[in-house]
């Protein structure tokens, strides 16, 4: 199983990536460059990683959106390989079309950087099956425009097809408002695509996945992925 | 070939809560300007186009917008053009 994490004039979770998925989850892991147009064939899952792509400059993720390994990575995820887009990378996936929907800025207008808790929604995808269902994992977000939002058909046909991956909660498991820190409708903290391929997320597992740091309930997200390709 | 100016306005859509403009809205109204009301707040994006007429320009610039500019999704945008003689800026 092998990752390969894109680095953006910007990022800054992309070595926290390589380190997560490669020293904590035990797969192989390589960066991948913007300016690159093709993702090499031994890539099983590409990872958007968090940061500032580009600076946020328009809004965030719309000029990674043209940078040009994305033709590359709207291609891998065409042919049903995995992408996986955190925080900013995620907003890189709604930006380039992979995933439906925006992210608008929090509606408290706050940059927000907390741990939280998520509840797994969906464990039949790729990204999540070794967790339980329903499971609560506390992990942190860091993000000014989290905020998911998208037209009523749109949250109609992902809640039907069960493509809410993750959503906010209290750590007692129940989604309430007071447990929404940006204002995501439905409390969606991550979506799958269509193909359930494709996922974007907020939160950051990548940032707990080390046993050293307290909290390694990150971990399940690339070992899932490693489950899925059969390498683990 | 002609020149033009475009002035793009992006302002979220009316569907989706603009709560910085709401906020400013709520300063404003404390601070005695009781008489403003519907605060929105957005971006401007100025730029040059050369096309062979206005309708062309329009055509290219609203082609932009819906691109990469402004995003369908969650914003809206309004684009005023003004010729302009080569070689001039803003």
């Amino acid at each position: 199983m092998k990752f390969g994490i894109v680095v953006f004039p910007g990022s800054n979770c992309d070595h926290d990536a390589w380190y997560a998925t490669s020293h904590n989850a035990g797969a192989q892991a390589q960066m991948l460059w913007h300016k690159d147009t093709i993702i090499p064939s031994d890539i099983d899952c590409v990872i958007l990683p968090g940061g500032f792509s580009y600076g946020d400059y328009l809004r965030c993720g719309a000029i990674a959106r043209v940078s040009p390994i994305m033709s590359a990575v709207c291609k891998h995820a065409e042919q049903g390989r995995f992408v996986l887009g955190i925080c900013n990378g995620f907003q890189i996936l709604t930006e380039s079309g992979l995933l439906p929907g925006v992210l608008l800025r929090n509606a408290s207008l706050s940059f927000i950087c907390k741990d939280i808790h998520l509840r797994t929604e969906q464990i039949l995808s790729p990204f999540t099956s070794s967790f339980e269902q329903g499971q609560i994992l506390r992990v942190p977000i860091a993000h000014g425009e989290g905020n998911y939002f998208t037209d009523e058909q749109t949250i109609h046909i992902l809640e039907q097809e069960q493509r809410i991956a993750f959503r906010y909660c209290d750590a007692n498991g129940n989604a309430t408002i007071e447990a929404n820190p940006n204002g995501s409708i439905n409390n969606i903290a991550g979506i799958l695509n269509d193909k359930g391929n494709v996922l974007g997320m907020m939160p950051h597992p990548e940032r707990c996945c080390d046993p050293l740091l307290g909290n390694s309930d990150g971990l399940g997200v690339f070992t899932s992925l490693m489950q899925t390709v059969g390498l683990y | 070939m002609k020149h033009f100016k475009a002035m793009i306005t992006i302002t979220l859509r009316k569907s989706i809560l603009d709560v910085q403009g709401k906020t400013v809205e709520h300063a404003l109204h404390s601070t005695n300007f009781t008489s403003v009301d519907q605060v929105r707040i957005g971006k401007y994006v100025e730029l040059t186009v050369h096309a062979t007429d206005a309708q062309q320009a329009m055509s290219i610039v609203d082609d932009a917008c819906k691109n990469i500019i402004a995003n369908p999704i969650m914003e809206d945008h309004h684009i005023a053009l003004e010729e302009i003689s080569v070689g001039e800026h803003a």
